[in-house]
């Protein structure tokens, strides 16, 4: 579908993305034994679309594919199938551009691995810039590596250090001002804050608020807690078993999810209100995504599942703003 | 009579740039039956303190001053020999990391068996039946075929679920839970989070749940103690210290985890981190984040002082002006 070209195309589109992964044993290992190759669905036929200056979020538990989803937007791996877009342009052919390729940029989880521990920060700062050929001359480098580092609460003077001589969320400071030299629009934020105490994880949270509004970026938020992404998204977009399960405006599902794992995901945090309270949790464990059930991934621990969500994948249908892939809400089951 | 009694534990590594001092005056004491959580930052010392309880210090680290009473008798001036009885037996402990703590070259049943026949005179028979039932108890499916399986054999969660098998097979009276569940997920976690609360209810333990997650302690403690820096910043019960935190730093833990039911534009922070144990400050150790800091806490060092229904490390709660 063309997109029509008074509306502005959104800063990032993915058009039923699937990720396959090769699993299987060596081949000479698997010919004598004469077994199949083995292919692993990360992702299933996800889609998705982040307009500028707002953040999507994706959420769910580990091995539901929201890595891999972030992988696949900023080009780090190609999609099995289905397209990505970038402000338009197919991902691939915006890659190969480094004026497109400049404003995409990613924030990885754990910044003890991410800063390579032998460069002084101002270098891995000014890596961006120097890759880019942004600036010229170490003086106007050195100014803007200065500047960066002010922007995200670090000292100038820091730039002379290098990264062991950082607390976690000072590190996640620096994996930030170097994602934000190259002057992206849009960042992928792979689980930011999950390495990080509560009152650094505030810290940063409130940071990367602020640039946002500051410098109009657009976020792929990844996370599994979903008290952070409560805070910080606009849309989201809930994955179970490399599916995209429940997906439509944060506060929406967050105050009326549908799908039944949403709302298992939702029940099943701990929070501060629930003192004194008890729970009768969901039994049963996400399944092995290389032999996922058949019919709807989520149907061996759904407590509404009947004979269709046994049989038949649910087709991803409309419910209000939201956006769900779910029988028993399709068919109206869901009153509980 | 309270069961465990910390009275001023204090904890050194020696290094070559002097001695750090990781645990600074701890003093907590823990009811028959009850939950006490201690939570607190990446370094506050609470993983520290389970290990000095159960006497498995890394050395070069020591206890330097305090005692460790356990039901009565005094446990942290016993030989190793002897405290090897009492781990296990009177103090179960669950580890963060269900894969490091079981040995993927035995069955999950030999390690069962082996930690019940060390604490308890079984025959073998006997001692399978027990393990059996211990996996029955903590939700593992067809226990009695299970038993022989390899550790590698389960998920996450069921390997959690084995290891608090473990823990409570010889049915400690007291266990103590260092992050039991920061390496599951969410859905997981609340399965784990009301199995322990159910076994320890019905079989009538203590638990000392250390944990990161303020949302895990709301839910499952009876009280808690906040840790900042070694110390001991507010303890009191847990309704109390997450409604009403007396403490500036609880007070701003509190504002700082995001909540689900509700959204704020900006969470609270608080600047800075915690110091490193090089270089705790005079006085406060909270003091140079502290919003609410004034001479007083410059210069000495607070004790645990009634504040409401708590009790907090703050000359906020000071009832008599300082005197100069």
């Amino acid at each position: 579908m063309p997109e029509p070209a008074a509306l502005e195309a959104p800063t990032l589109e993915a058009i039923t993305i699937t990720r396959l992964f090769d699993v299987s044993k060596p081949w000479l290992q698997r010919t004598l034994a004469h077994e199949p190759r083995l292919l692993l669905r990360a992702v299933d036929d996800a889609s998705f679309a982040i307009t500028r200056g707002s953040t999507l979020s994706l959420v769910g538990e580990s091995g539901c594919g929201k890595s891999t989803v972030a992988r696949m937007a900023v080009g780090l791996m190609p999609p099995s199938g289905g397209k990505i877009r970038f402000e338009g342009n197919p991902l691939s052919t915006a890659r190969a551009q480094p004026e497109l390729r400049r404003r995409m940029n990613m924030i990885f989880q754990d910044p003890y691995a991410s800063l390579n521990p032998r460069w002084r920060v101002r270098n891995i700062v000014a890596e961006p810039l120097r890759a880019f050929a942004m600036l010229s001359g170490a003086q106007a480098i050195a100014t803007r590596v200065g500047e960066l580092l002010a922007q995200v609460g670090l000292a100038p003077a820091d730039g002379e250090k290098y990264p062991h001589e950082f607390s976690g969320g000072q590190r996640q400071r620096i994996s930030i001002a170097r994602a934000l030299a190259s002057e992206p629009d849009f960042l992928v934020c792979d689980e930011p804050t999950s390495a990080l105490d509560v009152s650094v994880q505030a810290q940063i949270l409130n940071l990367m608020r602020d640039l946002q509004q500051r410098l109009g970026l657009t976020y792929l938020f990844i996370s599994h807690n979903l008290a952070v992404v409560r805070h910080v998204s606009d849309r989201l977009g809930v994955m179970y078993l490399g599916r995209i399960v429940e997906q439509g405006p944060a506060e929406t599902i967050f105050r009326t999810p549908r799908h039944p794992y949403t709302r298992l995901l939702l029940d099943a945090i701990p929070d501060l209100e629930m003192v004194g309270r008890s729970r009768t949790p969901v039994g049963g464990e996400v399944p092995s995504p290389i032999d996922p059930p058949p019919g709807c991934p989520f149907h061996p621990r759904c407590p509404l599942a009947n004979d269709r969500c046994r049989a038949e994948k649910p087709e991803h249908t409309r419910a209000g703003e939201v956006q769900v892939a779910c029988h028993a809400v399709a068919e109206g089951r869901e009153a509980a | 009579m309270p069961l465990l009694q910390v009275d001023n534990l204090t904890v050194e590594f020696p290094t070559r740039r002097g001695t750090l001092r990781a645990l600074d005056g701890i003093s907590l004491s823990i009811e028959p039956g009850e939950i006490l959580g201690v939570v607190g930052e990446s370094g506050a010392g609470k993983s520290l303190t389970g290990a000095a309880i159960i006497g498995l210090l890394e050395p070069p680290g020591r206890i330097a001053g305090g005692q460790i009473m356990l039901n009565g008798k005094r446990i942290d001036t016993l030989p190793y020999e002897a405290m090897r009885h009492i781990r296990g037996r009177q103090i179960g402990t669950i580890f963060q990391d269900p894969l490091t703590t079981l040995n993927p070259l035995y069955t999950i049943g030999r390690q069962l068996i082996e930690t019940i026949q060390t604490h308890l005179h079984l025959s073998d028979t006997d001692a399978r039946k027990r393990a059996i039932t211990w996996l029955s108890e903590v939700g593992i499916p067809a226990p009695a075929q299970r038993i022989d399986a390899y550790p590698h054999e389960f998920s996450g969660g069921m390997r959690q679920r084995v290891v608090i098998a473990l823990a409570l097979c010889a049915e400690p009276r007291l266990v103590i839970a260092d992050e039991p569940t920061t390496a599951l997920d969410v859905s997981i976690q609340a399965q784990i989070i009301t199995l322990l609360k159910r076994l320890t209810r019905d079989h009538g333990m203590s638990v000392m749940l250390v944990t990161h997650d303020m949302g895990v302690i709301a839910e499952t403690a009876d009280r808690v103690a906040v840790m900042y820096a070694g110390r001991i910043a507010e303890i009191g019960p847990v309704a109390q210290v997450v409604k009403h935190p007396a403490h500036p730093y609880t007070e701003g833990l509190m504002g700082s985890i995001p909540a689900l039911e509700h959204r704020v534009n900006r969470l609270r922070q608080i600047d800075g981190a915690m110091p490193r144990l090089n270089a705790i400050p005079p006085g406060c150790a909270f003091n140079p984040r502290c919003p609410k800091v004034f001479d007083r806490c410059l210069i000495q060092r607070p004790e645990l002082l009634p504040a409401g229904a708590t009790r907090a490390a703050c000359w906020l709660f000071a009832k008599e002006p300082a005197h100069a």
